[in-house]
Protein backbone atom coordinates (compact mmCIF):
# COMPACT_ATOMS: atom_id res chain seq x y z
CA UNK A 1 0.00 0.00 0.00
CA UNK A 2 0.93 3.20 -0.74
CA UNK A 3 2.64 5.80 2.09
CA UNK A 4 -0.32 7.09 3.68
CA UNK A 5 -1.89 11.00 3.18
CA UNK A 6 -3.08 11.22 6.65
CA UNK A 7 -2.24 9.35 9.44
CA UNK A 8 -3.77 9.36 12.65
CA UNK A 9 -2.03 8.46 16.11
CA UNK A 10 -3.87 7.57 19.20
CA UNK A 11 -5.43 10.60 19.10
CA UNK A 12 -7.20 11.53 21.89
CA UNK A 13 -9.80 14.64 23.09
CA UNK A 14 -11.61 14.15 26.24
CA UNK A 15 -14.27 17.11 27.80
CA UNK A 16 -14.21 16.77 31.51
CA UNK A 17 -14.29 12.83 31.91
CA UNK A 18 -16.09 12.35 28.75
CA UNK A 19 -14.14 10.95 26.51
CA UNK A 20 -15.12 11.64 22.58
CA UNK A 21 -11.82 10.50 21.02
CA UNK A 22 -10.51 7.70 22.25
CA UNK A 23 -7.29 6.62 21.22
CA UNK A 24 -7.84 7.06 17.35
CA UNK A 25 -5.58 5.61 14.84
CA UNK A 26 -6.12 5.55 11.29
CA UNK A 27 -4.82 5.31 8.02
CA UNK A 28 -6.21 7.53 4.72
CA UNK A 29 -4.37 6.22 1.69
CA UNK A 30 -3.73 8.81 -1.55
CA UNK A 31 -6.84 8.98 -3.83
CA UNK A 32 -8.97 6.71 -1.60
CA UNK A 33 -12.34 8.50 -0.63
CA UNK A 34 -12.05 6.88 3.26
CA UNK A 35 -15.84 7.48 5.04
CA UNK A 36 -16.26 7.81 8.67
CA UNK A 37 -19.71 6.19 9.85
CA UNK A 38 -21.14 5.85 13.34
CA UNK A 39 -24.11 6.73 15.14
CA UNK A 40 -24.63 10.46 16.61
CA UNK A 41 -22.39 11.79 19.15
CA UNK A 42 -19.74 8.88 18.21
CA UNK A 43 -17.23 11.59 18.00
CA UNK A 44 -16.83 12.18 14.28
CA UNK A 45 -17.43 16.08 14.17
CA UNK A 46 -14.82 16.27 16.96
CA UNK A 47 -12.38 13.96 14.92
CA UNK A 48 -12.63 16.19 12.14
CA UNK A 49 -12.20 19.53 14.18
CA UNK A 50 -8.82 17.75 15.64
CA UNK A 51 -7.73 16.82 12.04
CA UNK A 52 -8.18 20.27 10.76
CA UNK A 53 -6.33 22.00 13.53
CA UNK A 54 -9.61 23.86 14.71
CA UNK A 55 -9.59 21.79 18.15
CA UNK A 56 -6.56 20.98 19.62
CA UNK A 57 -6.08 16.75 20.65
CA UNK A 58 -5.17 16.47 23.96
CA UNK A 59 -2.28 13.14 22.84
CA UNK A 60 -1.33 11.41 19.74
CA UNK A 61 0.01 13.05 16.53
CA UNK A 62 -1.41 13.63 13.15
CA UNK A 63 0.71 13.44 10.03
CA UNK A 64 0.08 14.60 6.91
CA UNK A 65 1.79 13.76 3.72
CA UNK A 66 4.49 12.06 5.98
CA UNK A 67 4.94 15.50 8.52
CA UNK A 68 3.68 15.82 11.97
CA UNK A 69 1.03 18.87 11.71
CA UNK A 70 -0.02 18.05 15.45
CA UNK A 71 0.36 21.60 16.16
CA UNK A 72 0.13 24.04 13.61
CA UNK A 73 -3.24 26.17 13.35
CA UNK A 74 -5.90 25.27 11.15
CA UNK A 75 -4.68 28.27 8.45
CA UNK A 76 -1.42 26.47 7.91
CA UNK A 77 -2.84 23.04 7.62
CA UNK A 78 -5.25 24.62 4.91
CA UNK A 79 -1.70 25.68 3.30
CA UNK A 80 -0.31 22.51 3.19
CA UNK A 81 -3.79 21.24 1.45
CA UNK A 82 -6.21 19.65 3.78
CA UNK A 83 -9.28 21.27 3.72
CA UNK A 84 -12.55 20.76 5.10
CA UNK A 85 -16.34 21.60 5.04
CA UNK A 86 -18.72 22.37 8.21
CA UNK A 87 -21.35 20.22 9.34
CA UNK A 88 -22.82 23.46 10.46
CA UNK A 89 -22.97 25.44 7.63
CA UNK A 90 -20.19 28.23 8.11
CA UNK A 91 -20.30 30.60 5.28
CA UNK A 92 -20.04 34.36 4.61
CA UNK A 93 -23.56 34.90 4.82
CA UNK A 94 -23.79 39.01 3.17
CA UNK A 95 -20.94 37.94 0.66
CA UNK A 96 -21.96 36.47 -3.03
CA UNK A 97 -21.96 32.97 -3.34
CA UNK A 98 -18.93 34.01 -5.74
CA UNK A 99 -17.18 35.81 -3.52
CA UNK A 100 -16.99 33.41 -0.96
CA UNK A 101 -15.23 31.05 -3.26
CA UNK A 102 -13.23 33.92 -4.49
CA UNK A 103 -11.93 34.93 -1.15
CA UNK A 104 -10.14 30.71 -0.84
CA UNK A 105 -8.65 31.29 -4.49
CA UNK A 106 -6.90 34.81 -2.62
CA UNK A 107 -6.24 32.60 -0.04
CA UNK A 108 -4.08 30.71 -1.74
CA UNK A 109 -2.98 32.96 -4.45
CA UNK A 110 -0.49 34.79 -1.58
CA UNK A 111 -1.24 38.25 -1.38
CA UNK A 112 -4.05 39.46 0.72
CA UNK A 113 -2.03 42.73 1.97
CA UNK A 114 -2.93 45.00 -1.06
CA UNK A 115 -4.88 47.92 0.13
CA UNK A 116 -5.72 48.61 -3.46
CA UNK A 117 -7.68 47.58 -6.32
CA UNK A 118 -10.91 46.61 -6.35
CA UNK A 119 -10.46 42.61 -4.68
CA UNK A 120 -14.51 41.81 -6.16
CA UNK A 121 -13.45 42.44 -9.87
CA UNK A 122 -10.18 40.55 -10.05
CA UNK A 123 -10.42 38.25 -13.38
CA UNK A 124 -8.09 36.12 -11.80
CA UNK A 125 -9.64 35.44 -8.85
CA UNK A 126 -13.12 35.04 -10.23
CA UNK A 127 -12.78 32.90 -13.10
CA UNK A 128 -11.37 30.02 -10.55
CA UNK A 129 -13.91 30.45 -8.20
CA UNK A 130 -16.78 30.49 -11.06
CA UNK A 131 -14.81 27.07 -12.35
CA UNK A 132 -15.01 25.59 -8.89
CA UNK A 133 -18.97 26.92 -8.70
CA UNK A 134 -19.68 25.39 -11.88
CA UNK A 135 -17.85 22.08 -10.46
CA UNK A 136 -21.12 21.72 -7.57
CA UNK A 137 -23.39 22.90 -9.91
CA UNK A 138 -24.01 26.27 -8.56
CA UNK A 139 -22.80 28.67 -11.36
CA UNK A 140 -26.11 30.01 -11.95
CA UNK A 141 -26.42 31.04 -8.47
CA UNK A 142 -23.08 32.88 -8.11
CA UNK A 143 -24.13 36.32 -7.76
CA UNK A 144 -26.93 35.62 -4.92
CA UNK A 145 -26.06 36.78 -1.75
CA UNK A 146 -25.14 33.34 0.22
CA UNK A 147 -27.58 33.79 2.93
CA UNK A 148 -30.07 33.69 0.51
CA UNK A 149 -29.26 30.68 -1.02
CA UNK A 150 -31.28 27.58 -0.09
CA UNK A 151 -30.02 25.40 2.63
CA UNK A 152 -28.99 22.59 -0.23
CA UNK A 153 -27.30 25.45 -1.70
CA UNK A 154 -25.45 26.46 0.96
CA UNK A 155 -24.09 22.83 1.60
CA UNK A 156 -22.46 22.71 -2.06
CA UNK A 157 -21.45 26.23 -1.50
CA UNK A 158 -19.40 25.31 1.30
CA UNK A 159 -17.94 22.04 -1.22
CA UNK A 160 -17.21 24.52 -3.90
CA UNK A 161 -15.16 26.89 -0.77
CA UNK A 162 -13.38 24.01 -0.18
CA UNK A 163 -12.67 22.81 -3.54
CA UNK A 164 -11.16 26.53 -4.23
CA UNK A 165 -8.50 25.89 -1.50
CA UNK A 166 -6.76 23.46 -3.69
CA UNK A 167 -6.78 20.45 -0.93
CA UNK A 168 -4.44 17.51 -1.44
CA UNK A 169 -7.15 16.08 1.31
CA UNK A 170 -10.92 17.08 1.21
CA UNK A 171 -12.81 16.34 5.31
CA UNK A 172 -16.39 16.63 4.21
CA UNK A 173 -18.56 16.61 7.81
CA UNK A 174 -22.24 15.60 6.12
CA UNK A 175 -21.97 16.99 3.30
CA UNK A 176 -25.78 16.00 2.61
CA UNK A 177 -27.24 17.00 6.23
CA UNK A 178 -30.76 18.29 5.45
CA UNK A 179 -30.27 18.80 1.53
CA UNK A 180 -33.53 17.51 -0.43
CA UNK A 181 -33.42 14.54 -2.87
CA UNK A 182 -32.55 16.00 -5.83
CA UNK A 183 -29.89 18.04 -4.29
CA UNK A 184 -28.31 15.30 -2.51
CA UNK A 185 -27.96 13.03 -5.76
CA UNK A 186 -26.53 16.17 -7.09
CA UNK A 187 -23.35 16.56 -4.36
CA UNK A 188 -22.99 12.98 -4.74
CA UNK A 189 -22.60 13.05 -8.33
CA UNK A 190 -20.02 16.20 -7.85
CA UNK A 191 -18.45 13.91 -5.17
CA UNK A 192 -18.09 11.16 -7.68
CA UNK A 193 -16.72 13.11 -9.99
CA UNK A 194 -13.79 14.50 -7.41
CA UNK A 195 -13.40 10.89 -6.42
CA UNK A 196 -9.59 9.58 -7.27
CA UNK A 197 -8.31 13.33 -8.47
CA UNK A 198 -8.53 14.23 -4.64
CA UNK A 199 -8.12 12.25 -1.50
CA UNK A 200 -11.60 12.43 0.62
CA UNK A 201 -12.31 12.19 3.80
CA UNK A 202 -16.28 11.48 3.90
CA UNK A 203 -18.50 11.98 6.77
CA UNK A 204 -22.00 10.80 6.09
CA UNK A 205 -25.51 9.33 7.62
CA UNK A 206 -26.84 8.43 4.26
CA UNK A 207 -25.68 5.32 4.40
CA UNK A 208 -27.22 4.60 0.49
CA UNK A 209 -24.13 7.39 -0.29
CA UNK A 210 -21.65 5.92 1.94
CA UNK A 211 -21.91 3.04 -0.04
CA UNK A 212 -22.00 3.83 -3.24
CA UNK A 213 -19.04 6.35 -2.68
CA UNK A 214 -16.88 5.01 -0.62
CA UNK A 215 -13.46 2.85 -1.00
CA UNK A 216 -13.16 2.10 2.64
CA UNK A 217 -15.60 2.55 5.90
CA UNK A 218 -14.35 3.37 9.18
CA UNK A 219 -16.81 2.86 11.96
CA UNK A 220 -16.59 5.60 14.51
CA UNK A 221 -18.31 4.25 17.75
CA UNK A 222 -18.30 6.18 21.25
CA UNK A 223 -15.29 7.59 19.95
CA UNK A 224 -13.22 4.80 19.26
CA UNK A 225 -12.54 2.90 16.07
CA UNK A 226 -14.67 -0.22 15.45
CA UNK A 227 -13.17 -1.53 12.02
CA UNK A 228 -12.24 0.01 8.83
CA UNK A 229 -12.89 -2.10 5.67
CA UNK A 230 -14.20 -1.88 2.27
CA UNK A 231 -17.68 -1.30 2.19
CA UNK A 232 -18.89 -4.97 1.04
CA UNK A 233 -17.34 -6.03 4.47
CA UNK A 234 -17.96 -3.46 6.65
CA UNK A 235 -21.51 -4.58 5.98
CA UNK A 236 -21.47 -8.01 7.10
CA UNK A 237 -19.45 -6.90 10.20
CA UNK A 238 -20.50 -8.39 13.20
CA UNK A 239 -19.49 -5.78 15.40
CA UNK A 240 -20.60 -2.93 12.82
CA UNK A 241 -24.38 -4.94 13.05
CA UNK A 242 -24.32 -4.81 16.62
CA UNK A 243 -23.03 -1.21 17.43
CA UNK A 244 -25.76 0.07 14.56
CA UNK A 245 -29.35 -2.64 15.82
CA UNK A 246 -31.78 -0.44 16.67
CA UNK A 247 -29.60 2.57 15.14
CA UNK A 248 -29.78 3.02 11.43
CA UNK A 249 -30.36 0.64 8.85
CA UNK A 250 -26.92 -0.96 7.48
CA UNK A 251 -27.88 -1.28 3.78
CA UNK B 1 -36.32 22.27 -7.78
CA UNK B 2 -37.23 23.80 -10.57
CA UNK B 3 -39.56 26.37 -9.29
CA UNK B 4 -36.37 27.26 -7.03
CA UNK B 5 -34.33 28.25 -10.21
CA UNK B 6 -37.44 30.21 -11.30
CA UNK B 7 -37.80 32.18 -8.19
CA UNK B 8 -33.93 33.37 -7.70
CA UNK B 9 -34.36 37.03 -6.19
CA UNK B 10 -32.07 39.26 -8.46
CA UNK B 11 -28.69 39.82 -7.43
CA UNK B 12 -28.52 42.51 -4.86
CA UNK B 13 -26.99 45.51 -6.25
CA UNK B 14 -24.28 46.31 -4.14
CA UNK B 15 -24.96 49.01 -1.48
CA UNK B 16 -22.33 51.07 -2.21
CA UNK B 17 -23.86 51.98 -6.42
CA UNK B 18 -27.58 52.61 -4.76
CA UNK B 19 -26.53 55.27 -2.05
CA UNK B 20 -23.34 56.86 -3.66
CA UNK B 21 -25.01 60.05 -3.93
CA UNK B 22 -24.61 60.68 -0.13
CA UNK B 23 -20.79 60.83 -0.05
CA UNK B 24 -21.44 63.12 -2.95
CA UNK B 25 -23.36 65.34 -1.34
CA UNK B 26 -21.37 65.28 1.95
CA UNK B 27 -18.42 66.57 0.33
CA UNK B 28 -20.32 68.99 -1.70
CA UNK B 29 -22.01 70.54 1.36
CA UNK B 30 -18.46 71.07 2.95
CA UNK B 31 -16.91 72.64 -0.14
CA UNK B 32 -19.84 75.47 -0.32
CA UNK B 33 -19.97 76.16 3.54
CA UNK B 34 -17.22 78.72 3.80
CA UNK B 35 -19.67 80.17 1.19
CA UNK B 36 -21.89 80.19 3.43
CA UNK B 37 -20.26 80.77 6.25
CA UNK B 38 -18.83 84.29 4.81
CA UNK B 39 -22.49 85.52 4.43
CA UNK B 40 -23.98 83.80 8.00
CA UNK B 41 -21.66 86.83 9.23
CA UNK B 42 -20.46 84.76 12.14
CA UNK B 43 -17.77 83.61 9.93
CA UNK B 44 -15.13 82.52 12.52
CA UNK B 45 -17.55 80.56 14.65
CA UNK B 46 -19.16 78.61 11.33
CA UNK B 47 -15.62 77.65 9.84
CA UNK B 48 -14.05 76.63 13.52
CA UNK B 49 -17.42 74.73 14.17
CA UNK B 50 -16.97 72.78 10.72
CA UNK B 51 -13.15 72.19 10.73
CA UNK B 52 -14.00 70.41 14.10
CA UNK B 53 -17.14 68.11 12.52
CA UNK B 54 -14.04 67.45 9.79
CA UNK B 55 -11.16 66.69 11.73
CA UNK B 56 -13.51 64.20 14.19
CA UNK B 57 -14.95 62.69 10.70
CA UNK B 58 -11.88 61.52 10.50
CA UNK B 59 -11.13 59.98 13.72
CA UNK B 60 -14.71 58.80 13.47
CA UNK B 61 -14.13 57.20 9.90
CA UNK B 62 -10.70 55.91 11.01
CA UNK B 63 -12.91 53.80 13.98
CA UNK B 64 -15.45 52.78 11.29
CA UNK B 65 -12.55 51.02 9.78
CA UNK B 66 -12.18 48.45 12.18
CA UNK B 67 -15.26 48.99 14.01
CA UNK B 68 -17.60 48.79 11.02
CA UNK B 69 -15.68 46.50 8.71
CA UNK B 70 -13.66 44.54 11.28
CA UNK B 71 -15.69 44.20 14.65
CA UNK B 72 -13.37 45.14 16.94
CA UNK B 73 -14.80 47.82 19.05
CA UNK B 74 -11.76 49.95 20.28
CA UNK B 75 -12.73 51.81 23.44
CA UNK B 76 -9.04 53.66 23.33
CA UNK B 77 -9.25 55.23 20.19
CA UNK B 78 -8.81 58.37 21.75
CA UNK B 79 -5.35 57.83 22.59
CA UNK B 80 -4.19 57.95 18.93
CA UNK B 81 -5.49 62.06 18.93
CA UNK B 82 -3.85 62.75 21.75
CA UNK B 83 -0.42 61.21 20.19
CA UNK B 84 -1.42 63.45 16.86
CA UNK B 85 -2.04 66.14 18.93
CA UNK B 86 0.93 65.81 21.56
CA UNK B 87 3.40 65.01 18.85
CA UNK B 88 2.87 68.57 17.15
CA UNK B 89 2.45 70.52 20.63
CA UNK B 90 5.76 68.92 22.00
CA UNK B 91 7.71 69.32 18.66
CA UNK B 92 6.64 72.79 18.18
CA UNK B 93 7.33 73.80 21.53
CA UNK B 94 10.96 72.71 20.96
CA UNK B 95 10.95 74.88 17.43
CA UNK B 96 9.91 72.12 15.48
CA UNK B 97 7.05 73.60 14.40
CA UNK B 98 6.74 72.62 10.47
CA UNK B 99 3.97 69.93 9.30
CA UNK B 100 6.33 68.24 7.14
CA UNK B 101 8.33 66.89 10.29
CA UNK B 102 5.52 67.13 12.77
CA UNK B 103 2.63 64.82 11.02
CA UNK B 104 5.25 62.22 10.01
CA UNK B 105 6.18 61.76 13.67
CA UNK B 106 2.47 61.63 14.67
CA UNK B 107 1.77 59.12 11.99
CA UNK B 108 5.08 57.09 13.11
CA UNK B 109 4.21 56.85 16.67
CA UNK B 110 0.13 56.49 15.97
CA UNK B 111 1.75 52.87 13.95
CA UNK B 112 3.85 52.49 16.98
CA UNK B 113 1.81 52.59 19.43
CA UNK B 114 -1.36 50.84 17.79
CA UNK B 115 1.43 48.10 16.56
CA UNK B 116 2.35 47.09 20.18
CA UNK B 117 -1.27 47.60 21.73
CA UNK B 118 -3.32 46.25 18.73
CA UNK B 119 -0.44 42.82 19.10
CA UNK B 120 -1.56 42.77 22.81
CA UNK B 121 -5.51 43.44 22.66
CA UNK B 122 -6.16 41.42 19.08
CA UNK B 123 -5.15 38.43 21.34
CA UNK B 124 -8.39 38.86 23.07
CA UNK B 125 -11.95 39.12 22.08
CA UNK B 126 -15.30 40.35 22.62
CA UNK B 127 -15.48 42.45 25.92
CA UNK B 128 -12.01 42.26 26.56
CA UNK B 129 -10.90 43.56 23.62
CA UNK B 130 -13.09 46.47 24.83
CA UNK B 131 -11.04 46.43 28.13
CA UNK B 132 -7.89 46.34 27.34
CA UNK B 133 -8.21 48.46 24.62
CA UNK B 134 -9.89 51.10 26.91
CA UNK B 135 -7.12 50.61 29.63
CA UNK B 136 -4.55 51.10 27.01
CA UNK B 137 -6.21 54.46 26.24
CA UNK B 138 -6.17 55.57 30.13
CA UNK B 139 -2.48 54.73 30.48
CA UNK B 140 -1.85 57.14 27.79
CA UNK B 141 -3.95 59.75 29.97
CA UNK B 142 -2.09 59.47 32.79
CA UNK B 143 1.23 59.60 31.26
CA UNK B 144 0.15 63.39 28.85
CA UNK B 145 -1.23 64.17 32.74
CA UNK B 146 2.37 63.52 34.21
CA UNK B 147 4.43 65.29 31.63
CA UNK B 148 4.82 68.05 33.57
CA UNK B 149 6.90 70.13 30.93
CA UNK B 150 4.34 69.89 28.88
CA UNK B 151 1.81 71.52 30.64
CA UNK B 152 0.42 68.09 32.45
CA UNK B 153 -3.30 68.24 33.53
CA UNK B 154 -3.51 71.85 32.23
CA UNK B 155 -1.98 70.88 28.47
CA UNK B 156 -0.42 73.37 26.61
CA UNK B 157 -0.75 76.20 24.55
CA UNK B 158 0.47 76.15 21.11
CA UNK B 159 2.83 78.94 20.11
CA UNK B 160 1.09 79.25 16.59
CA UNK B 161 -0.38 76.84 14.21
CA UNK B 162 2.08 74.09 12.32
CA UNK B 163 3.91 75.91 9.35
CA UNK B 164 3.50 74.07 5.96
CA UNK B 165 7.20 73.40 4.36
CA UNK B 166 8.07 76.95 6.35
CA UNK B 167 5.08 79.13 5.09
CA UNK B 168 2.38 80.07 7.84
CA UNK B 169 -0.56 79.01 5.56
CA UNK B 170 -2.34 77.30 8.33
CA UNK B 171 -3.25 81.05 9.90
CA UNK B 172 -5.84 81.87 8.01
CA UNK B 173 -9.15 79.90 8.91
CA UNK B 174 -10.49 79.68 5.34
CA UNK B 175 -7.24 77.15 4.13
CA UNK B 176 -7.29 75.23 7.29
CA UNK B 177 -10.41 74.39 6.21
CA UNK B 178 -9.46 73.70 3.21
CA UNK B 179 -6.26 71.81 3.98
CA UNK B 180 -9.07 70.10 6.73
CA UNK B 181 -11.05 68.98 3.77
CA UNK B 182 -8.46 67.93 1.67
CA UNK B 183 -7.24 65.75 4.37
CA UNK B 184 -10.86 64.37 4.76
CA UNK B 185 -11.44 63.55 0.96
CA UNK B 186 -7.97 61.72 1.00
CA UNK B 187 -8.91 59.43 4.20
CA UNK B 188 -12.13 58.79 2.80
CA UNK B 189 -10.62 58.06 -0.45
CA UNK B 190 -7.77 55.71 1.05
CA UNK B 191 -10.21 53.90 2.93
CA UNK B 192 -13.15 53.23 0.21
CA UNK B 193 -10.05 52.06 -2.02
CA UNK B 194 -8.76 49.96 1.43
CA UNK B 195 -12.48 48.63 2.45
CA UNK B 196 -12.79 46.77 -1.38
CA UNK B 197 -9.45 45.66 -2.27
CA UNK B 198 -7.93 41.89 -1.16
CA UNK B 199 -7.13 43.27 2.52
CA UNK B 200 -10.67 44.62 2.62
CA UNK B 201 -12.42 42.26 1.47
CA UNK B 202 -10.19 39.77 4.17
CA UNK B 203 -10.98 41.88 6.88
CA UNK B 204 -14.66 41.94 6.26
CA UNK B 205 -15.28 38.35 5.86
CA UNK B 206 -12.91 37.98 9.15
CA UNK B 207 -15.55 40.58 10.86
CA UNK B 208 -18.49 37.74 9.19
CA UNK B 209 -17.12 34.48 10.43
CA UNK B 210 -13.71 34.48 11.59
CA UNK B 211 -13.83 30.58 11.60
CA UNK B 212 -14.34 30.04 7.88
CA UNK B 213 -11.49 32.74 7.44
CA UNK B 214 -9.37 30.13 8.93
CA UNK B 215 -10.73 27.51 7.46
CA UNK B 216 -9.53 28.84 3.95
CA UNK B 217 -6.16 29.51 5.09
CA UNK B 218 -6.17 33.26 6.74
CA UNK B 219 -4.83 34.06 9.63
CA UNK B 220 -7.47 36.74 10.63
CA UNK B 221 -4.70 38.55 13.35
CA UNK B 222 -2.29 40.14 10.91
CA UNK B 223 -4.99 41.34 8.97
CA UNK B 224 -6.49 42.92 11.95
CA UNK B 225 -3.48 44.30 12.90
CA UNK B 226 -2.68 46.05 10.22
CA UNK B 227 -6.21 47.57 10.08
CA UNK B 228 -5.77 48.58 13.33
CA UNK B 229 -2.69 50.42 12.47
CA UNK B 230 -4.27 52.29 9.49
CA UNK B 231 -7.13 52.71 11.85
CA UNK B 232 -4.71 54.46 14.31
CA UNK B 233 -2.41 56.54 11.78
CA UNK B 234 -5.89 57.65 10.53
CA UNK B 235 -6.88 59.03 14.08
CA UNK B 236 -3.00 60.42 14.52
CA UNK B 237 -3.47 62.77 11.62
CA UNK B 238 -6.69 64.18 12.90
CA UNK B 239 -5.47 64.85 16.35
CA UNK B 240 -2.80 66.46 15.05
CA UNK B 241 -5.25 68.66 12.96
CA UNK B 242 -7.27 69.10 16.03
CA UNK B 243 -4.49 70.44 18.00
CA UNK B 244 -3.70 72.97 15.30
CA UNK B 245 -7.82 73.82 15.34
CA UNK B 246 -7.75 74.53 18.82
CA UNK B 247 -4.21 75.81 18.59
CA UNK B 248 -4.10 73.49 22.12
CA UNK B 249 -3.38 70.58 23.79
CA UNK B 250 -4.47 68.45 26.58
CA UNK B 251 -4.72 65.69 27.97
CA UNK B 252 -8.73 66.25 27.49
CA UNK B 253 -8.05 64.91 24.11
CA UNK B 254 -7.62 61.15 25.12
CA UNK B 255 -9.97 60.79 27.88
CA UNK B 256 -12.30 57.90 28.13
CA UNK B 257 -15.41 59.91 27.67
CA UNK B 258 -13.79 61.13 24.39
CA UNK B 259 -13.17 57.38 23.07
CA UNK B 260 -16.55 56.40 23.96
CA UNK B 261 -18.31 59.71 21.87
CA UNK B 262 -15.81 58.34 18.16
CA UNK B 263 -17.91 54.98 19.23
CA UNK B 264 -21.05 56.69 19.37
CA UNK B 265 -20.41 58.85 16.01
CA UNK B 266 -19.64 55.62 13.98
CA UNK B 267 -22.87 53.63 15.64
CA UNK B 268 -25.14 57.30 15.72
CA UNK B 269 -23.86 57.54 11.35
CA UNK B 270 -24.17 53.36 11.02
CA UNK B 271 -21.47 51.33 10.98
CA UNK B 272 -19.82 50.42 8.06
CA UNK B 273 -19.86 53.04 5.22
CA UNK B 274 -17.17 55.64 6.19
CA UNK B 275 -19.49 58.23 4.93
CA UNK B 276 -22.03 57.17 7.88
CA UNK B 277 -18.98 57.91 10.31
CA UNK B 278 -18.42 61.71 8.84
CA UNK B 279 -22.49 62.21 8.80
CA UNK B 280 -22.46 60.84 12.77
CA UNK B 281 -19.79 62.74 14.03
CA UNK B 282 -21.52 66.24 12.09
CA UNK B 283 -24.98 64.83 13.98
CA UNK B 284 -23.01 64.45 17.14
CA UNK B 285 -21.12 67.69 17.57
CA UNK B 286 -23.98 69.78 15.67
CA UNK B 287 -26.29 68.55 18.45
CA UNK B 288 -23.71 68.96 20.82
CA UNK B 289 -23.63 72.68 19.82
CA UNK B 290 -27.24 73.56 18.92
CA UNK B 291 -29.12 71.31 21.50
CA UNK B 292 -29.93 73.95 24.19
CA UNK B 293 -30.97 76.73 21.57
CA UNK B 294 -33.13 73.59 19.87
CA UNK B 295 -34.67 72.85 23.40
CA UNK B 296 -35.16 76.56 24.77
CA UNK B 297 -37.01 77.03 21.10
CA UNK B 298 -39.05 73.95 21.11
CA UNK B 299 -40.04 74.00 24.75
CA UNK B 300 -41.66 77.65 23.69
CA UNK B 301 -44.92 76.33 25.53
CA UNK B 302 -43.49 76.02 29.00
CA UNK B 303 -42.71 79.16 31.53
CA UNK B 304 -39.23 80.39 31.25
CA UNK B 305 -37.84 79.26 33.80
CA UNK B 306 -38.68 75.66 32.80
CA UNK B 307 -37.26 76.61 29.49
CA UNK B 308 -33.78 78.16 30.63
CA UNK B 309 -33.66 74.80 33.35
CA UNK B 310 -33.86 72.66 29.81
CA UNK B 311 -31.57 74.66 27.92
CA UNK B 312 -28.48 74.57 31.46
CA UNK B 313 -29.30 70.90 31.67
CA UNK B 314 -29.37 69.81 27.52
CA UNK B 315 -27.12 67.06 28.65
CA UNK B 316 -30.26 65.08 30.27
CA UNK B 317 -31.69 65.24 26.96
CA UNK B 318 -28.46 64.56 25.21
CA UNK B 319 -27.86 61.39 26.66
CA UNK B 320 -31.24 59.33 25.99
CA UNK B 321 -31.68 61.25 23.07
CA UNK B 322 -28.62 59.47 21.53
CA UNK B 323 -29.85 55.52 22.68
CA UNK B 324 -33.08 56.53 21.19
CA UNK B 325 -31.52 57.03 18.12
CA UNK B 326 -29.45 53.68 18.58
CA UNK B 327 -32.56 51.70 19.77
CA UNK B 328 -34.35 52.70 17.38
CA UNK B 329 -32.42 53.72 14.17
CA UNK B 330 -30.86 50.20 13.04
CA UNK B 331 -28.11 51.23 11.27
CA UNK B 332 -27.81 54.84 12.09
CA UNK B 333 -28.49 58.15 9.62
CA UNK B 334 -27.34 56.12 6.89
CA UNK B 335 -30.02 52.89 7.58
CA UNK B 336 -32.38 55.78 7.51
CA UNK B 337 -31.12 57.23 4.27
CA UNK B 338 -31.26 53.85 3.11
CA UNK B 339 -34.21 52.29 3.97
CA UNK B 340 -36.94 54.29 2.25
CA UNK B 341 -35.08 53.29 -1.38
CA UNK B 342 -35.85 49.61 -0.28
CA UNK B 343 -39.25 49.70 -1.76
N1 LIG C 1 -17.48 21.47 23.48
C1 LIG C 1 -17.96 20.31 23.98
N2 LIG C 1 -18.05 20.16 25.31
C2 LIG C 1 -18.52 19.00 25.85
N3 LIG C 1 -18.94 17.96 25.11
C3 LIG C 1 -18.88 18.06 23.77
C4 LIG C 1 -18.39 19.24 23.14
N4 LIG C 1 -18.45 19.06 21.81
C5 LIG C 1 -18.94 17.84 21.62
N5 LIG C 1 -19.21 17.22 22.79
C6 LIG C 1 -19.73 15.87 22.96
O1 LIG C 1 -18.89 15.00 22.28
C7 LIG C 1 -19.62 13.94 21.70
C8 LIG C 1 -19.29 13.81 20.23
O2 LIG C 1 -19.78 14.93 19.54
P1 LIG C 1 -19.60 15.06 17.97
O3 LIG C 1 -20.25 16.33 17.55
O4 LIG C 1 -18.18 14.88 17.61
O5 LIG C 1 -20.43 13.81 17.44
P2 LIG C 1 -20.81 13.41 15.96
O6 LIG C 1 -20.36 12.02 15.78
O7 LIG C 1 -20.33 14.40 14.98
O8 LIG C 1 -22.39 13.44 16.04
P3 LIG C 1 -23.45 13.78 14.88
O9 LIG C 1 -23.61 12.55 14.09
O10 LIG C 1 -24.68 14.10 15.67
O11 LIG C 1 -22.94 14.94 14.12
C9 LIG C 1 -21.08 14.23 21.97
O12 LIG C 1 -21.49 13.45 23.07
C10 LIG C 1 -21.09 15.70 22.33
O13 LIG C 1 -22.11 15.97 23.23
MG1 LIG D 1 -21.17 15.68 13.67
Amino acid sequence: MAEPLLELRNLRKAYGALVVTDNVSLSVTPGELHAVIGPNGAGKTTLIHQISGMLPSDTGSILFGGEDITSLPMPQRVRRGLARSFQITSILPGFSALENVALAVQARSGSSFRLFGKAAQEKNLNDPAMECLSQVGLAARAHVPAGLLSHGEKRQLELAIGLATEPKLLLLDEPLAGTGHEESLRVVETLRRLKGRLTIVLIEHDMEAVFALADRVSVLVYGRVLATDTPGRIRENPDVRAAYLGEEELV
Amino acid sequence: MTELVQTEPSPAPSLGTRVEIVPIFLFAAFAAAPLLATVSGAEGYVLSLLTRVMIFGIAAMALDLILGYGALVSFGHAAFLGLGGYAVGILASHGIDDALVQVPVALAASALFALVTGAISLRTKGVYFIMITLAFGQMLYFLATSLAAYGGDDGMTLPSRSLVAGFSVLKSDFTFYWICLLCLLGTYAFSRAVVASRFGRVLRGTRDNATRMEAIGFRPFRFQLTAYVISGMMTGLAGCLLANQAEFVSPAFMTWQRSGELIFMVVLGGLGSLHGAIIGAAAFLLLEEFLPEILHAASFFLSDEVRDHLAENWKMVFGPLLILVVLFARGGIMGLLRRPRHG
